[in-house]
């Protein structure tokens, strides 16, 4: 464990990251993220963290050694795209059993590489320590120098067991463990003045191709994305490249500054997201290829390729530019995402309520202010119960996000739009960019938000009330429609005097049989008070002789 | 009947299992107001979350001790009372669920001595239901933790009646098993109601995972069954176990209230559901409505509707013991033969399957068994998307989780209506593959020369 410590502790002092440059010895060694608070964390652990760093990587056997949960509960569910191989996407695990952990689970281990192996012939294998065998002490490094000389065949201990820290310092010890073990072991076929590296890019739904057509038609080759698509013997022979991206993340920072300190690789911070963050990156790529020694006309070309590309995308985004007037965003997401998809959005005409800064440096803090100006509304840390109230009250028309907090957006009756890992949509490069305005007017525009705005009209008690009369009403109407004597009955039954409850038919008939012609006269043959019913018998009487009562008929005789 | 084997290696290759701690945090999901509390690192909480998330496409309570290195070598009660004092405090729940895991398993934290000091230290905690459900990773599987959480509420918060309490003959608990979904214990509940008996479910995840849409945003579950209905148990009539796994939790109901108990292993097909209507007329004493018979009808028609294409179909199922036993029996009963099965976890019920042998493996052994035995309908969980794309064979999703479909919590396999629904949508599958991939041309029967191979089929 003393070396994984030492590790962690080199990767924590990490001097390429700013955050960290500006804390304190005490600080840079509690680490960098705020201590997890038991009960109100969210994330996932380290092993998670070097998992998704390292799973893209495509023609690779990812190994859990572990207990089922590990694995078992998080196999498969990566949106990462691969262009041919796809046994990055099996899982395998030696699913721990209480055996293993009191006698130790290496020689499980050994076997389960020797079972990949033989069955999958995989071009390497990665071995993922997770807590369990941590704490029993099982030594994953010797089991995995004893495989790969014994199956002649590259076997990697990635040393990152869940309970040593977040996500994010997975992700470096994953990079850690491409830096100790793989990177620069092979050489390249070939090598162009041309080649690069991505670092820290994952291939999440493929968008990796939605900017390679454009290195393509320049010239430029990938020698190794880290890890999108990537192949293992790309990343083993990446120390041969010209220059570095580091892609829209500091998840990977420690693997490019020390592939520049060992190899003398230059890098570049720089994004996709986004129109300008994609012309941008693609300046830089060409002027430090040019720096070390690419042909200068490249500068001139990719100049060409933006100023076409950056037309073409901005004469599609106007179009929308009119429908998002007025339209309010909020942003939750991480890091550097924030900064990146806010100029995006910007681009597009929509006005940010606020951005979660939770994750950020102070860089990208700064580089928040810069976009939405002073009053930036950055918020630090937002509980689901606040975001549900500030849709619900309509601060914000869309709400763009990880999955985790979909939900606080939908039961809002919100529109909302995934832009984390998990999503289904490709957002990078001009290409991407266009996708994103028009999945956020999709989404904006969908007409169930309306719908599902509405109240249900039988909603309410006074309403109720009403709903539930007129029925009433109604089915007695069906009846008397199908039984005329029914209908009789029911229209003699009307109450007219309700203080001695006399009915109609009552009074019709006393002044049918007596032709009786005043309320006075009604008043004196029948029960009822003639008071408040006043007006009620005199329409009756007003009514009858319409039909004159055989009485007066006789009598006129 | 079925001899259960398990296959000797030592690497599980496209697991079928998840764990046994978020199988318990899915019980306590069930509870009005609950927040489930894996005590572990918080990616054991995040990768449960995760699959809660994708399968239900619902918001999920679900917390984490977050323990770290150094409290894992300390010992974890610091980190359970800040999580239970952190939940209490901040999203004012009804009850707390705590589940172990492989890592605070491993260094034996004594969960029940720290509660008690808990709440020994906290007066406000003294009456609060908390609830510790022991599950290590390396133990069991996702049904077992479901079992022993149900088990454990019944014990911890069901009260005892007293003597003199009168029991409601109309009041039914209900145990439904963890392969039950919200749709399921929806139909079940319709069909209680129209006996006139008044059901309580226990977990009642047809109130948090239906997918409403609350008033008001809450940070824990959004509906299911109260603690305190839970504590009211003990005065119902009868308690209906569904599928083998409730038998414990039914027999620790029993043991404490006295309620006698009837358990259905299986809720999807005519004969179990005969039986499970029958028994309802009796307890109720009521004559069945005219609405059942009506849907025994419909389904008496779809099975000689779907028959002719289900039968003799080879099937590949992979799935819990419970769910396993339930949907390969109905389809053996739609004579299709269940040719290559695979289940997590040893159970009763796998003995009872209708086939030569049940594996417990992982979704390999499935692909691989159902290719040598040219197995032509392939059900289990979503994992199994990619054998389903190798083998292209029908591939009908059924279990949890199922991520990359929706509509999961809704998808209905118990009653007459339900096991109707589940045969057609089956039946269809069947029928589609055949208009897409299995065409006749001029050379289907050419070369090479069929090989009359074909033995008839098992009968059991």
């Amino acid at each position: 464990m003393s070396s994984l410590s030492a590790t962690i502790q080199d990767v924590l002092n990490e001097p390429g990251c700013a955050k960290n440059a500006n804390k304190s010895e005490v600080g840079r060694k509690k680490g960098c993220t705020k201590q997890l608070q038991p009960g109100s964390a969210a994330g996932g652990c380290a092993f998670d963290g070097a998992k998704i760093a390292l799973q893209p990587f495509t023609d690779v056997a990812h190994v859990v050694h572990g207990p089922i949960a590990c694995e078992g509960n998080s196999w498969d569910n990566r949106g990462a795209a691969s262009s041919g191989a796809s046994i990055w996407r099996t899982g395998f695990t030696t699913d721990m059993n209480e055996t293993d952990l009191v006698f130790g689970g290496e020689k499980r281990l050994y076997k389960a590489i020797r079972e990949t192996i033989n069955k999958y012939n995989p071009a390497a294998v990665f071995v993922y320590q997770t807590c369990v065998p941590a704490m029993i002490g099982d030594d994953i490094n010797a089991v995995c120098k004893a495989a790969a000389q014994k199956f002649g065949k590259p076997v990697i201990p990635v040393n990152s067991p869940g309970f040593v820290g977040p996500k994010n310092l997975g992700n470096k010890l994953a990079g850690e463990a491409l830096l100790e073990h793989v990177i620069g072991t092979e050489e390249p076929d070939h090598t162009t003045p041309y080649d690069i590296n991505l670092i820290g890019e994952y291939n999440l739904s493929g968008e990796l191709w939605q900017v390679k057509p454009l290195f393509d038609e320049l010239g430029i080759r990938i020698l190794s994305c880290i890890s999108g698509d990537g192949k293992y013997r790309e990343v083993a022979s990446s120390h041969r490249a010209r220059a570095a991206m580091m892609v829209c993340s500091r998840a990977m920072i420690n693997v490019a500054r020390k592939m520049e300190e060992r190899y003398g690789i230059p890098f570049f911070e720089g994004s996709f997201y986004g129109i300008q963050d994609s012309s941008e990156s693609l300046r830089e790529i060409a002027r430090l290829l040019v720096e070390r020694g690419a042909p200068e006309d490249l500068i001139e070309h990719t100049e060409a390729v933006i100023a076409r590309e950056e037309a073409r995308a901005w004469a599609t985004i106007e179009s929308y530019k009119p429908r998002f007037a007025g339209k309010r965003a909020l942003l939750i997401t991480g890091g550097v995402k924030s900064w990146s998809v806010l100029a995006a959005l910007q681009e597009a005409g929509l006005e940010l309520v606020g951005t979660s800064v939770k994750k950020s440096t102070k860089e990208d803090k700064e580089r928040i202010k810069e976009l939405m100006g002073h009053d930036a509304h950055m918020i630090e840390d937002m509980t689901p119960r606040e975001m549900y109230k500030m849709l619900k009250d309509a601060k914000a028309d869309i709400m763009l996000s990880g999955g985790k907090s979909q939900f606080v957006a939908l039961k809002a009756a919100m529109p909302w739009l995934d832009i984390n890992q998990e999503r289904h949509h490709a957002y990078m490069g001009y290409v991407g960019m266009v996708k994103l305005v028009e999945e956020i007017d999709k989404a904006l525009f969908n007409p169930i938000w309306e719908q599902l705005r509405r109240p249900p009209p039988w909603d309410g008690t006074v309403d109720n009330r009403k709903i539930k009369t007129i029925a009433q009403v109604d089915a007695h109407a069906v009846e008397i429609v199908v039984d005329p004597a029914l209908a009789e009955t029911t229209r003699r039954a009307r109450k007219i005097c309700f203080c001695k409850a006399v009915d109609l038919g009552t009074i019709e008939d006393a002044i049918r049989s007596h032709g009786l012609i005043s309320v006075e006269a009604v008043r004196q043959h029948t029960d009822a008070v003639g008071g408040c019913c006043k007006r009620r018998i005199e329409d009756i009487l007003a009514a009858i002789p319409a039909s004159l009562p055989p009485a007066m008929l006789q009598a006129a005789e | 009947m079925a001899i259960v084997t398990t296959p000797e290696k030592a690497c599980a290759v496209n697991p079928l299992k998840m764990s046994q701690p978020i199988g318990a945090a899915f019980a306590f999901l069930g509870l009005r107001g609950a927040m489930p509390l894996l005590h572990g690192s918080q990616g054991c909480t995040s990768f449960g979350l995760t699959l809660f998330v994708r399968h239900f496409r619902e918001a999920v309570p679900l917390q984490t001790t977050a323990m770290s290195e150094v409290a894992t070598v300390l010992g974890g009660y610091e980190n359970v009372e800040k999580a239970i004092l952190n939940i209490y405090n901040r999203t004012k729940p009804e009850i707390i669920g705590i589940c172990s895991t492989g890592v605070t398993e491993t260094n034996g934290d004594d969960v029940d001595a720290y509660i008690k000091l808990i709440c020994q230290k906290h007066p406000q905690l003294a009456k609060f239901p908390l609830v510790y459900v022991s599950t290590p990773d390396f133990k069991d599987g996702f049904q077992n933790g479901w079992e022993k959480t149900v088990t454990r509420i019944v014990e911890v918060l069901v009260e005892a009646p007293a003597i003199e309490a009168e029991r409601d003959a109309a009041r039914v608990n209900v145990l439904p098993g963890c392969h039950l979904t919200p749709g399921d214990l929806d139909e079940l509940r319709t069909i209680l109601e129209d006996f006139g008996l008044k059901p309580l479910f226990l977990p009642d995840l047809a109130g948090s995972l239906d997918g409403h849409i609350p008033d008001e945003f809450t940070p824990t579950t959004i509906g299911g069954i109260g603690v305190d209905e839970v504590a009211s148990m003990g005065r119902a009539g009868w308690t209906i176990a569904i599928g083998a796994q409730m038998r414990r939790a039914a027999e620790a109901m029993q043991a404490k209230t006295g309620v006698p108990f009837r358990l259905f292993e299986r809720l999807c097909g005519l004969i179990p559901n005969d039986e499970f209507v029958a028994f309802l007329s009796e307890i109720s004493g009521r004559s069945v409505p005219s609405k059942y018979r009506r849907q025994r009808g419909q389904l008496a028609d779809a099975m000689l509707d779907a028959h002719f294409h289900i039968g003799g179909r080879r099937l590949a199922i992979g799935a819990e013991p419970d769910l396993l036993f339930d949907v390969a029996s109905m389809l053996q009963e739609m004579g299709a033969q269940v040719t290559a099965a695979v289940s997590t976890t040893q159970s009763p019920v796998l003995e009872r399957v209708k086939a030569n042998e049940v594996l417990i493996g992982d979704l390999e052994d499935l692909e691989e068994l159902a290719k040598a035995r040219a197995c032509d309908l392939l059900i289990t969980h979503s994992h199994g998307r990619q054998a389903a794309a190798r083998l292209n064979i029908p591939f009908y999703r059924a279990g949890f989780p199922m991520f990359d479909r929706i509509g999961a919590g809704h998808q209905r396999s118990v009653g007459y209506r339900g096991t109707r629904d589940l045969i057609f949508d089956i039946a269809n599958l069947v029928i589609a593959d055949r208009e897409e991939n299995q065409q006749p041309t001029p050379d289907t029967w050419r070369s090479p020369r069929p090989a009359y191979r074909s033995r008839p089929p098992q009968l059991y």
